[in-house]
């Protein structure tokens, strides 16, 4: 019996634990898919919506930052800073087999399908991850290579070897290696980190939490499968309500720092306040909303709510910087 | 004694996917060499040719 005939998801976990255990598995085990895996098997390895959110958000950093990049500088940045959010993609699938196997969401996932197998994924990743830091080291600047390094160390490490599986607080400390692709554009174009692209960090770390807690309040069934700690299954869904609320409060106020700190027009500043009260109107209902089909839907309003209300304000950024607007005088 | 060598004879699905993984390799390779070329280019302007001969 090979790994694509475990239909039911309790034996396809039992036969991927040689992964948890070894990495690897014998040709055996993947029967006639062996060498089987199509070129959209290895671009799925790199997560390409995520992927997409990298370069959006780097392509904003990069744009917003003072100072003049060679535009085929810009487009090998953002092509390095992609390749390397890919190949972290790459690393944690290769790492989190096993638990996509039992996951509804993930079980179609390249490895535990069956067509591509850990080692190939690890080879991957780790060539993609050296080439892109290289690359954007050599070709760019050092600072930008370094922090795109310590991203994926800390997408790869921190977060998917450490900090998943261990503590429900996973996301809010992994949630950084998310929100360094914008200060990595920043520093690709001034060589420096300052306040403006720790505020753009600032603004993706403190939208993480909320966002993918609406999440796991819709698929908490799925994290409990698959025994991974996050916060609805280990504290309930009460104290996750509480924390989408707490984080909401926190965001709505750094969402409109830029505007403050001088870095963005009026358009911004008033888009930012407003969507940061819609922000916050979208966590009180799931707050107060807690039965029936109702909470649900709030939960998933809210995580639909979240994704536009990040690309709204980057989107505002890069627009009022490609118009030429003005930026507001700084208030701080 | 012989020593028996295990083998694997490739399916024509296998043979076709295997093919179009390496044009993706070949393609990858092919924008490297583009992408370092340009940006030589870009980097050096006409200092690429100012060398002594």
């Amino acid at each position: 019996m090979t790994l694509v005939d475990h239909a039911d998801h309790a034996e396809r976990k039992q036969a991927l634990s040689a992964i948890a255990t070894t990495k690897a598995l014998s040709r055996a085990d993947y029967g006639a898919d062996f060498g089987g895996a199509e070129v959209r098997d290895y671009i799925a390895l790199l997560k390409p919506r995520v992927m997409s959110l990298v370069i959006f958000t780097a392509l904003v950093g990069l744009m917003v930052a003072p100072g003049h990049l060679h535009p085929l500088e810009s487009l090998i940045a953002i092509l390095c800073i992609a390749i390397g959010g890919g190949a972290s993609g790459a690393l944690n699938m290769w790492y989190d087999a096993d638990i996509d196997a039992v996951m509804k969401r993930t079980a179609n996932r390249p490895i535990p399908a069956g067509r591509i197998t850990p080692g190939e994924a690890l080879s991957f990743g780790l060539t993609l991850s050296v080439g892109s830091v290289l690359m954007l080291g050599l070709l760019v600047n050092w600072l930008a290579g370094g922090l795109l390094a310590f991203t994926i160390f800390f997408y790869a490490v921190v977060y998917t070897m450490w900090l998943k599986r261990r503590t429900p607080q996973n996301i809010v400390i992994g949630g950084a290696a998310g929100a360094f692709p914008p200060m990595i554009g920043w520093a690709a174009v001034t060589g420096t980190v300052s306040i403006e692209s720790i505020v753009l960090f600032l603004i993706i770390f403190m939208w993480t939490p909320p966002h993918f807690w609406a999440l796991a309040l819709i698929k908490s069934d799925d994290y409990r499968a698959a025994k991974v700690p996050m916060l609805p299954v280990v504290a309930g869904e009460a104290v996750t309500r509480s924390q989408i609320l707490i984080y909401s409060l926190l965001l709505a106020p750094i969402g409109v720092l830029p505007a403050l700190l001088g870095f963005a027009g009026v358009t911004y500043g008033a888009l930012s306040v407003a969507l940061g009260l819609l922000f916050i109107g979208a966590a009180l209902r799931v707050y107060t909303i807690r039965e029936g089909s109702l909470a649900r839907k709030s939960a998933g309003q809210m995580f639909g709510f979240s994704i536009l209300y990040l690309f709204l304000l980057y989107a505002t950024l890069l627009f009022e910087r490609l118009a030429g607007l003005p930026a507001l005088p700084s208030l701080l | 004694m012989a020593e028996i060598i295990e083998r694997v004879t490739l399916t024509d699905t296998q043979k076709k996917r295997q093919r179009r993984r390496s044009m993706a390799i070949a393609f990858a390779l092919g924008a490297l060499v583009l992408i370092f070329y340009a940006i030589t280019i870009v980097k050096m302007g006409p200092g690429v040719m100012n060398r002594p001969l």
